[in-house]
């Protein structure tokens, strides 16, 4: 099978972009719907079950209301950059689901199209510089609102995004390190390859990386640019109707990506139990795999196997969902010092020391000459699940995060006042 | 003077794990989650049942030619705590009684049910009703017609030998 190319190839893409930018948006849509879905429901009540058959169509009335409400401007914000803010947060949440592949290759009479809008040789390096970008409309949006609670969301946002971005990149390179190459496409191939999600055999690196994910996207418990309870909404509490509205939707497209990120690097992407899904551009060739003796074996990609796999990947991706949202209604936000405290303290020397781990582990593995299989996973699971089960023995016993009663050494004296200074007559009575 | 201090009990260090608090609330949470009984009522399909001394929008009873029940005596106005009943008197070609205007004042009345009290006739009582929202605030002012074609059960009146309405 060949790739598509030429006029069709042109029209292949247009359709892929128009119809991925249409699902992600959807996608945004409907996760505000499943969020207000599933708080209710978690809380016992029904949520919002009026617009439409269950409150389908409740997104679609939110938007409608979001686009006819008042545009309000503070008098003393930044005109320019007050609008310029919500542009700049919308736009990478948007772009980065360019270089996700959702699905098998799909076979046309054209030739065979790769489902995934950019297969960019930088991969997984664009969704981070651009997912670091969105900050930049965070902190734009909270300073030029010239608003203290908006000022301090905007402080918080750079200073927790930049604590997150450490341990993110760190517990990514160990990923990377697996897979050998930085493009998703090709993550996707050594998961098939090695016969396992990466969520085993990095299984530590998936913890962490989900918990710096939660961070990234600014979710409860690391909603500190939000606060709602401190700064009123944090960075947007000046902003209404729709640039209201595109901070939220970059907040979910951001949700979105992330999800996508985690199901592509940990849960083996569109990728579904068994070899017969398996497909890679190998030489010019769609190959499924290689022989015993390294022949590459030919892939036989079919529609059915595109929408079985596009379906495997809606449902790792909905599953990421669920848990930020069952998370965000479960947990209490973090003070600002745990946040800090977690991101550095722990995060950061865990990735660190992870990362050295993984890294001896496929270095004598490889000088051993194990195959790349399952047998190299197996070891990698047990090598992680020691190092996952010894992180989680040091969360728990060691209290790392705890509230204030843990952390006695953070606690502060309360001294009482002298009786004879405070009581005595104020100088200058006499 | 000095400042007094309260000390929290908070738990002791060694009994407290952040990430097995977590894991219970986010087990407790899931079982919320899948649970199927909701207490939310779902209000206009689903009412809720008023107690019969519920008091609420009043009723004007009438007799069966059409005629209100009212006598015009005065005492509802004279008891009405919140001076929200207002009533012109008339009298007929054979001596009887009859509100020309009878007017209240739903924004004003404090729905205490005095009027229904004190009625020698028991022609004004007050209703097991309360869902009387308008657009304007001149149609809270009910009117004599309007009073008469309430058609929602009055309260019941508080019986002392029956303390509990049983």
């Amino acid at each position: 099978m060949e790739p598509i190319s030429g006029i069709p190839a042109v029209i292949a893409m247009a359709a892929k972009n128009l119809g991925i930018f249409t699902l992600v948006i959807l996608v945004v849509a409907y996760a505000t719907y499943a969020e207000r879905r599933v708080s209710a429901f978690i809380q016992d009540r029904r949520g919002p079950n009026r617009v439409g058959p269950f409150g389908l169509l409740q997104p679609i009335a939110d938007g409608i209301k979001n686009i006819l409400k008042e545009e309000t401007l503070p008098a003393t914000a930044s005109r320019f950059f007050f609008v310029l803010a919500p542009i700049m947060v919308l736009v990478p949440s948007l772009v980065t689901f360019a270089v996700i592949p959702i699905a098998a290759p799909l076979p046309t009479p054209w030739g065979v199209v790769d489902m995934i809008i950019a297969d960019v040789p930088i991969g997984i390096l664009y969704v981070l510089a651009f997912s670091s970008l969105a900050v930049y409309g965070v902190v734009l949006g909270g300073w030029a609102s010239n608003n203290k609670y908006a000022f301090l969301g905007g402080l918080r946002a750079s200073a927790q995004m930049v604590s997150y971005e450490v341990a993110l990149g760190l517990s990514l390179i160990a990923v990377l390190m697996l897979a050998g190459n930085v493009t998703l496409t090709e993550v996707v191939w050594q998961q098939q390859q090695l016969g396992m999600w990466y969520a085993f055999p990095l299984s530590l690196a998936f913890i962490l990386f989900v918990i710096s994910a939660f961070a990234e996207t600014n979710r409860l418990p690391f909603d500190m640019p939000e606060a709602e309870s401190e700064l009123v909404t944090g960075y947007h509490t000046e902003y209404s109707a729709m640039k209201f509205s595109a901070f939220m939707i970059s907040e979910f497209g951001h949700m979105v990506t992330a999800s996508a990120l985690m199901a592509t690097l940990f849960l083996g992407g569109w990728d579904l139990p068994g070899s017969w899904d398996n497909a890679f551009w190998y030489n010019g060739e769609l190959i499924s795999g290689f022989a015993a003796n390294g022949d590459p074996v030919l892939a036989n990609p079919a529609a059915w196997k595109t929408l079985l796999t596009f379906a495997g990947f809606a449902a790792k991706t909905g599953l990421f969902l669920l848990l930020y949202i069952w998370i965000r209604w479960t947990l209490p936000r973090f003070r600002y010092d745990q946040v800090m405290a977690l991101g550095w303290k722990v995060m950061l020397p865990t990735s660190l020391g992870y990362l050295m781990l993984v890294a001896m582990t496929i270095l004598v593995l490889d000088e051993l000459g194990v195959n790349f299989g399952f047998l190299y996973g197996l070891v990698l699971t047990l090598v992680s699940g020691a190092a996952t089960l010894a992180f989680v023995f040091f969360l728990d016993r060691g209290r790392t995060i705890a509230g204030a009663a843990a952390t006695t050494s953070q606690k502060i004296e309360i001294k009482t006042i002298p009786t004879a200074v405070a009581s005595g007559h104020a100088p200058g009575r006499h | 003077m000095t400042i007094s201090v309260k000390v929290m009990q908070r738990p002791e260090p060694e009994s407290t794990s952040y990430l097995r608090a977590a894991l219970s609330g986010m087990a407790l949470t899931f079982k919320h989650m899948v649970n199927p009984t909701k207490v939310t009522q779902q209000y206009p399909e689903e009412m809720t049942e008023l107690s019969p001394r519920w008091r609420g929008t009043h009723v004007m009873e009438q007799h069966a030619d059409g005629r209100p029940k009212c006598v015009a005596c005065g005492l509802c106005p004279t008891v009405c705590p919140a001076n929200c009943i207002r009533l012109v008197g008339g009298e007929d070609d054979q001596g009887n009684r009859y509100p020309i205007v009878y007017e209240i004042d739903e924004f004003r009345c404090i729905f205490c049910g005095m009027c229904q009290e004190v009625c020698p006739v028991e022609a004004i009582h007050v209703g097991r009703h309360f869902e009387n929202a308008e657009y304007t605030r001149d149609r809270f002012v009910y009117d004599l017609d309007r009073l008469m074609e309430q058609d929602h059960p009055s309260t019941l009146l508080w019986d002392p030998s029956d303390p509990s309405s049983e």
